[in-house]
């Protein structure tokens, strides 16, 4: 269990997070259209058919004010990290082969997911070094009860870079919306109570160095800030 | 050597009993049960599941894959565990659903950029898993992506967590699988193609492991379709035969629908 997940308040069952978050690949119509030249192209071959889904392990969850290191540089390991605002839906009911007419009942309520990675140029293979390191995952502020989100599908989220604006993403363009997803997704493995299931981020992820500060927010939801540090 | 299992209404840890070739075990309360009497769980509280692809030489060329620079690394959530003596569905339109025999190395103490000298340190046992793909579903995202390897009851562990210092030599082990009796899948730890201490190392370099996270080290040739009802039985040397048994869509409620989640996009 990481101690993060303690500082992330959760005022409906089952009462906080269970540590295992998963994200979606290419769910925003922009990340789609960002690879839609290669797609047909070797190594893909082919538009992914199901949800294309990641771990993100418990080493990588941090909560809003926690430090997000930034590795140092190297010949594979760009100065910039990426820094992907996604919709998290947090679990309520164990939620396995959900129809997509069900799918909402099986919701506690949402937040929001700074998925950090390190920029890597394809998406053949599992990410796992350049996404599943520590404190690669703040989430939070909070998570708001599903009954106090009108629309899933209809929220605005956006990313300051040290104040500045530097993406606006809205849920409309996810290419499964949330129950779509959950259905497709619980098809083939189940989600726990307390699961985090980030629903997909939109392209280009903003760029962040170390020294600056991500903030990430959308109504109801409230604001993720993190600040990017150099490596210790 | 310790199993998890659940029994008369409680969690317990368990360890062998009787003679050799008697599958009995004592409850840390004294009791004596056979091994049917219980319900086996993955034997140790499972943190991070990390595995591998294509560890050993003949398995990768068997899969007509060239050599790599880097270990071929994926991430497995907890919905996939399931013990010992415990079923797997296969789905109804799937053609491939293949086992894995493979070592899994439990990390007991915590490791942070942990060089290969050191890497073993961090070690508390091994267990034997099988981690099921269907191969039907693989796509070229994240391969292997989740729907072919993380599915609900497809990576087995267990039965025992054997101690770190009851396992002479890790990277001597034999692995054998056994699909309803007939050997199928032989190969051996010294055939890694990245070993433990390395995976260690390179794992730890970007990732701090926790006791309880576990690697999946890779399995080697001789993978094998199997079929609802097939008893399928991997074994290491000194850590016991880990039994599964492949079941039909129906067992589990489904009409063998799983393509509902694909979509053209």
């Amino acid at each position: 269990m990481s101690i993060a997940l303690f500082k992330i308040p959760m005022d409906v069952a089952p009462f906080g997070l269970s540590g295992t978050v998963y994200g979606t690949l290419l769910n925003h119509r922009t990340a789609m259209a960002a690879l839609e030249a290669r797609m047909r192209l070797p190594p893909y071959n082919a538009p992914p058919r199901a949800p294309v889904l990641y771990l993100k392990p418990r080493n990588t969850l941090a909560a809003g004010g926690d430090t997000v290191e930034v590795p140092a540089p190297d010949a594979d390991i760009a100065a910039e990290l990426e820094a992907a605002a996604c919709l998290g839906v947090v679990i309520g009911r164990t939620a396995c082969h959900v129809s997509e007419a069900a799918a909402l009942d099986h919701v506690a309520g949402f937040l929001l997911v700074n998925d950090v990675s390190i920029p890597h140029p394809d998406y053949y293979r599992p990410s796992v070094r350049y996404k599943a390191r520590d404190g690669f995952c703040p989430l939070g502020p909070r998570v708001t009860a599903r009954a106090l989100v009108a629309n899933p599908d209809a929220l605005v989220i956006r990313t300051f870079v040290d104040g500045t604006l530097v993406q606006t993403m809205s849920t409309a363009d996810l290419i499964r919306p949330v129950a779509r997803l959950l259905a497709d997704v619980t098809e083939f493995m189940t989600l726990a109570p307390g699961d985090v299931l980030a629903t997909g981020a939109a392209a280009p992820a903003p760029r962040v160095r170390a020294g600056q500060t991500v903030a990430i927010e959308a109504d109801t939801l409230g604001r993720l800030m993190n600040c990017f540090t150099g490596a210790a | 050597m310790r199993a998890r299992v659940a029994y008369g209404g409680a969690l317990h840890m368990a360890t062998p009993a009787g003679h050799a070739g008697e599958a009995r075990l004592r409850l840390a309360d004294g009791r004596e049960l056979a091994e049917d009497q219980v319900i086996w769980l993955p034997p140790f509280e499972v943190g991070t599941v990390i595995a591998l692809g294509l560890n050993y030489a003949d398995h990768a060329k068997e899969l007509a894959f060239n050599s790599q620079e880097e270990p071929l690394v994926f991430l497995k959530g907890p919905g996939t565990l399931l013990g010992h003596r415990g079923a797997t569905r296969r789905p109804t339109d799937a053609a491939f659903m293949h086992y894995e025999c493979e070592l899994a190395v439990i990390i007991g103490r915590r490791a942070r950029r942990v060089a290969r000298a050191q890497a073993l340190r961090h070690v508390a046992g091994y267990c034997i898993a099988n981690d099921y793909a269907v191969r039907d579903y693989l796509e070229n995202w994240y391969r292997p992506n989740m729907r072919a390897k993380n599915r609900d009851g497809a990576t087995v562990l267990g039965p025992w967590c054997v101690d770190a210092g009851d396992v002479a030599d890790p990277a001597n082990l034999e692995l054998r699988t056994f699909v309803n009796g007939r050997l199928t899948q032989r190969g051996n730890t010294r055939d890694l193609i990245f070993d433990i201490p390395y995976l260690i190392e390179y794992l730890s370099s970007f990732m701090t492991l926790a006791a309880g996270d576990v690697i999946l080290t890779g399995t080697p040739q001789g993978v094998g379709n199997v079929m609802p009802g097939d008893e399928v039985v991997c074994e290491i040397d000194g850590l016991g035969r880990l039994v599964n048994t492949i079941a039909g869509d129906a067992a589990f409620g489904r009409r063998g629908d799983d393509k509902s989640c694909e979509s053209n996009i």
